[in-house]
């Protein structure tokens, strides 16, 4: 017994450090330029093998077509998610869009297709051009169990990965930061 | 030159009061008009049903989703898109003033929506038996 109570101080300063450990992991990912968990290397041609979502993922000014159209069925994902070549193939099959119709007329087609391309990420050097932004190397590494606990995704609150704002309530400005983040209960 | 300045101002006058105006560019029973034209086309046409419109936005067509699917049994009532659970707006003209106003936004949305319900097109005449079910919601 009196042997724990000794072994206390040496606890509480592991805790603490872990604790430390944990924030400073949090705010060096809200920067987005840090991976702790290797997923940094040159040689894969860049961070998440490539993969990477843009900086800035939305611009400043938005089109309002994209807005209007892209935001009917579900949040209008942020340009820089993706990279232009995702766009391209994307707005070529809107007629069966994950299911949907959702296609468009030729002169919106092309204003929406510009504005995603123009404002693709600008940091994915992969050839790889996903149509989902939850197959994404950035992505799958951002929501894997060491970051979001299983049982999250069941939440019928969150329904789909691809409901952004369950979690991001400020998802549909095209902000991700870690302090807008609210996990439903 | 000063009656030159009273007509610029009078036109600009009825430009602003023409831009406040809510911007819908035809009323619903409008819309319904021009289905009616589409239709009679059809020499066995005999008018829209507002009963059959009903039926057709309640029933499954083959596949997975019915109208009701998203829009609810209640068109009066807002909606949830079945895939991504986005809200939507209520259907009904009697709960939704901006329904059926743009003939290109009509137009679109039957489109997407007859190919994801049948797998088809849409006629004039089930756009028409809807639109009618559609007019005799109350809020």
């Amino acid at each position: 017994m009196l042997k724990t109570y000794k072994k206390y101080p040496q606890v509480i300063a592991a805790a603490l450090l872990a604790m430390g450990m944990t924030t400073s992991a949090v705010y060096a990912d809200d920067d987005g330029d840090e991976d702790e968990r290797g997923g940094y290397s040159e040689s894969r041609g860049g961070k998440y093998g490539g993969e990477d979502r843009g900086k800035p993922v939305q611009p400043a000014k938005v089109n309002a077509k994209w807005k209007q159209e892209c935001s009917s069925c579900h949040i209008a994902y942020a340009p820089g998610l993706l990279p232009a070549e995702s766009w391209r193939k994307l707005m070529a099959g809107l007629d069966k869009h994950f299911g949907s119709d959702a296609s468009l007329d030729a002169q919106d087609s092309k204003e929406i297709t510009a504005f995603l391309v123009d404002n693709a990420s600008n940091r994915w050097s992969a050839p790889t051009a996903p149509l989902r932004i939850t197959e994404s190397a950035w992505f799958k590494r951002k929501h894997d169990s060491h970051e979001i606990n299983p049982a999250v995704w069941k939440n019928p609150k969150v329904k789909s990965a691809a409901n952004c704002q369950a979690c991001h309530t400020t998802a549909e400005n095209g902000d991700f930061s870690e302090r807008n983040i609210k996990i439903p209960r | 030159m000063f009656r030159i300045y009273t007509v610029i101002g009078l036109v600009s006058v009825a430009a602003m009061g023409l831009a406040t105006q809510p911007a819908f560019a035809q009323t619903p029973n409008e819309t319904l008009a021009s289905f009616k034209t589409a239709a009679a086309g059809d020499a066995k046409f005999q008018g829209f049903s507002a009963t059959r419109g009903e039926q057709f936005f309640k029933a499954k067509h083959g596949k997975e989703w019915s109208c009701a699917s998203c829009h609810t049994d209640n068109p009066a009532a807002p909606g949830k898109h079945a895939n991504s659970g986005k809200d939507i707006q209520p259907l009904a003209p009697s709960a939704n003033a901006e329904r059926f106003t743009d003939m290109a936004k009509v137009e679109k949305w039957f489109k997407r929506n007859c190919n994801d319900v049948l797998g088809r097109v849409c006629t004039a005449q089930e756009k028409g038996d809807v639109l009618s079910y559609l007019l005799t919601v109350k809020k």
